[in-house]
C-alpha cells in the first residue's frame, strides 16, 4: 500500500510557476489554508487559480502569486467582500475570469469526465460571455434553435483540498454538511493533494459515515496532516470559522505595514509556527 | 395599527412575492427577504421549500410559545442547489448593487472590468438563476446609485437581454423588485420596470426621484399592504423579535 504522507513544503515542491491550481472548499469554508500559505511564502508565481473564492484567493493575491483567477465569487462569508482580492482587482493586478458559479462546476466536471465541454444555459445573455471571449456557445444537435453555453473543461495542473480525516493511502472523509466540489477539483487535476485535520488508520476512517468517504485514494497523490489546516476558515465539526482572526486578516489589507506585520507573523512561518502564533493570540 | 414599521411592510411585500409559488425552493438573499419568505411559508404559502442557509432543506414552523421551529427535511449541499436551479423549481430573491429598467442586475463590480473602481462579490449564480427560473430582487436602499440607466456589468439578465436570446431564455421570468420605498414589477408591453405599489407614507415623486430612469406606473397603483394581526404577531414574536430587518433598510 502506498504511503502518500507528505508535508506542505513537499507539496509546494511538486508545483511550478505558471500552473493552473484548483482550490477546494467554498468561500471561507473548509479551505486548505496551510497549503495555500505554503504557496504564499514560496517562490511560485504567475499562477492561475480556480476556486469558489475566499481567503485562499485573497492571500495568494496579497502575496502576488496570481496571474489569473477563474471564479464565480470571492467572499469571506460574514465579511461579504474579500479585501485583498478587491485590492488586487482594483489595481488591475490580475486577469479576472469571472463566471457563473454553476459554470465553474460544469467546467470542473467536464475536465473530470475528459469532455471538451458541457452545455448549460447559465451565462447566456450575461456579461460573463462578454468579458470571457474564450467562452463559446453551441447549437443543440437536436434542435438548432436551442443555443447553449459550451462550458469548456477547466483542466487543473494541481488540486488542493482539505478534509477532516484521511488515511495514509489518501482515502478521506468530510464530516461537515457539504462536500462542496472537492471531488471534482481532484478529478479535474493532474496532481491531487489533500490536507486533513488528522491522519487515521484505514480501520478508523472506515467508521465514518459511508457517504462522507467522497474523495478516495484514486483521486489523491499526497496527504498532509495539518491540524487546524483550514483555519481561519471553518472545518465543521472540528471547528467553526474564527471570526476574530478573520477580522484581523481583513484589517491587514488596510495598509502595507499592516500586511507586512500579518505576513511576518502568520504566513512567513510554517504551519507549526502558524499554530504557535495563533496560540499566542488567545 | 399605526405603529407598523416600514421594515414590517417590506417583510410582507417580500412574502407576497412568493405567493402562488407552491412546492418550490424559495431562496431569499438578505435578511428582510428571508423574513418575508419565512412569513409566506408560515402563512399563505405552506408548501414552500427553504434552506437553512447551509445545506439543510428545512421545515419552518411555530411552537405553541411562538418560537420558530426548524426540522430537517432534506440534504441540499451546493451541488444540489445548482441542480435545482437548472431544474427550475426555484424562486430566488437576490440583491442588486445596480439594476436597470429592464431588470439587468449587477453584483460584480463598478467601473471598468479590467480594473474596476470597486470589485464587488462577483456574478455568483445570477446568470444561471435568471435564465433558469423565477427571479425577484430585494433592494433595501432605493436610490439612484442602485437604480441606474445602465448597469456596469450584467450578472442577472433583464427582460431586454432575455428577449434577444429568444427560445434559449424561455424559462426567464422577472417577477418583483421590492425596495425600501415600493414594490415594482415588469408587467409592461416592453418588460420595463413599473411601480406596482407604494409603501405607506411614500409618494410616487419620491420613488421617481430615487430612480435613475423613467418608471412606468401601474394604472391601479396601490399602497403596499400592511401585515394583518396574525402576520404581525408572527413577525414580532417568531421571525424578527429583535427587529433586525429595520437595520437593513436604508432610505
Amino acid at each position: 500500500m502506498a504511503d502518500k504522507r507528505m508535508t506542505e513544503e513537499q507539496v509546494v515542491a511538486q508545483l511550478e510557476s505558471g500552473m493552473t491550481i484548483g482550490i477546494g472548499g467554498w468561500g471561507s469554508r473548509r479551505k486548505p489554508m496551510s497549503l495555500v500559505a505554503a504557496i504564499a511564502r514560496s517562490n511560485l508565481r504567475d499562477l492561475t487559480i480556480v476556486c469558489y473564492g475566499g481567503p485562499d484567493l485573497g492571500l495568494l493575491c496579497a502575496t502576488g502569486k496570481v496571474k489569473r483567477a477563474i471564479y464565480g465569487f470571492v467572499s469571506l462569508d460574514t465579511i461579504p467582500l474579500e479585501p485583498h482580492f478587491r485590492a488586487a482587482r482594483q489595481k488591475g493586478a490580475l486577469e479576472a475570469s469571472e463566471i457563473d458559479e454553476g459554470m465553474l462546476q460544469w467546467g470542473l466536471y467536464a475536465a473530470a469526465l475528459r469532455l471538451p465541454f458541457l452545455p448549460t444555459r447559465a451565462g447566456l445573455g450575461s456579461d460573463v460571455m462578454k468579458v470571457n471571449p474564450w467562452l463559446k456557445t453551441v447549437a443543440s444537435p437536436y434542435d438548432a434553435d436551442e443555443t447553449l453555453v459550451a462550458m469548456p473543461a477547466l483542466h487543473l495542473d494541481a488540486a488542493l483540498v482539505h478534509m477532516n480525516l484521511a488515511d495514509e493511502q489518501g482515502n478521506t472523509a468530510f464530516l461537515g454538511p457539504d462536500p462542496y466540489f472537492d471531488d471534482l477539483f481532484c478529478m479535474a487535476a493532474e496532481r491531487r493533494f489533500v490536507s486533513c485535520e488528522r491522519i487515521v488508520s484505514a480501520a478508523e476512517l472506515a467508521t465514518s459515515p459511508l457517504q462522507s468517504l467522497r474523495v478516495q485514494r484514486w483521486m489523491v497523490d499526497g496527504v498532509v496532516e495539518a491540524p487546524r489546516g483550514a483555519h481561519f476558515t471553518e472545518c465543521l465539526p472540528d471547528y467553526g470559522r474564527d471570526e476574530a482572526f478573520m477580522k484581523e486578516y481583513a484589517a491587514s489589507a488596510k495598509s502595507p505595514e499592516a500586511w507586512t506585520a500579518f505576513y511576518d507573523r502568520y504566513i512567513a512561518v510554517d504551519h507549526k509556527g502558524y499554530l504557535a502564533a495563533m496560540e499566542q493570540r488567545s | 395599527m399605526s405603529d407598523i414599521t416600514r421594515a414590517e411592510v417590506c417583510i410582507v411585500a417580500c412574502a407576497e412575492a412568493f405567493r402562488g409559488d407552491g412546492e418550490i425552493l424559495a431562496s431569499p438573499m438578505g435578511y428582510t427577504s428571508m423574513m418575508g419568505a419565512r412569513l409566506a411559508r408560515l402563512t399563505f404559502e405552506p408548501l414552500l421549500a427553504m434552506s437553512d442557509g447551509v445545506a439543510t432543506l428545512t421545515g419552518f414552523g411555530r411552537s405553541e410559545e411562538g418560537r420558530l421551529t426548524q426540522t430537517a427535511e432534506g440534504w441540499i449541499p451546493y451541488r444540489t442547489i445548482f441542480d435545482m436551479v437548472w431544474h427550475g423549481r426555484r424562486h430566488v430573491m437576490m440583491g442588486a448593487s445596480q439594476i436597470d429598467r429592464f431588470g439587468n442586475q449587477n453584483i460584480s463590480m463598478v467601473g471598468d472590468f479590467a480594473q474596476p473602481k470597486a470589485q464587488l462579490i462577483g456574478a455568483r449564480g445570477a446568470p444561471g438563476n435568471t435564465i433558469n427560473h423565477r427571479t425577484s430582487y430585494w433592494v433595501p436602499t432605493h436610490n439612484p446609485q442602485v437604480f441606474v440607466p445602465a448597469v456596469d456589468f450584467v450578472c442577472g439578465i433583464g427582460n431586454d437581454r432575455a428577449r434577444a436570446l429568444g427560445k434559449a431564455a424561455r424559462f426567464h421570468h422577472l417577477h418583483r423588485v421590492i425596495t425600501s420605498l415600493c414594490v415594482l414589477d415588469f408587467e409592461t408591453p416592453d418588460g420595463s420596470m413599473r411601480v406596482r405599489s407604494l409603501h405607506p407614507g411614500v409618494t410616487l415623486d419620491e420613488v421617481k426621484a430615487a430612480t435613475g430612469f423613467d418608471l412606468a406606473v401601474a394604472p391601479d397603483l396601490a399602497e403596499s399592504r400592511l401585515p394583518n394581526e396574525a402576520e404581525l404577531a408572527i413577525i414580532r414574536t417568531t421571525l424578527d423579535p429583535k427587529g433586525f430587518a429595520a437595520k437593513e433598510i436604508g432610505s
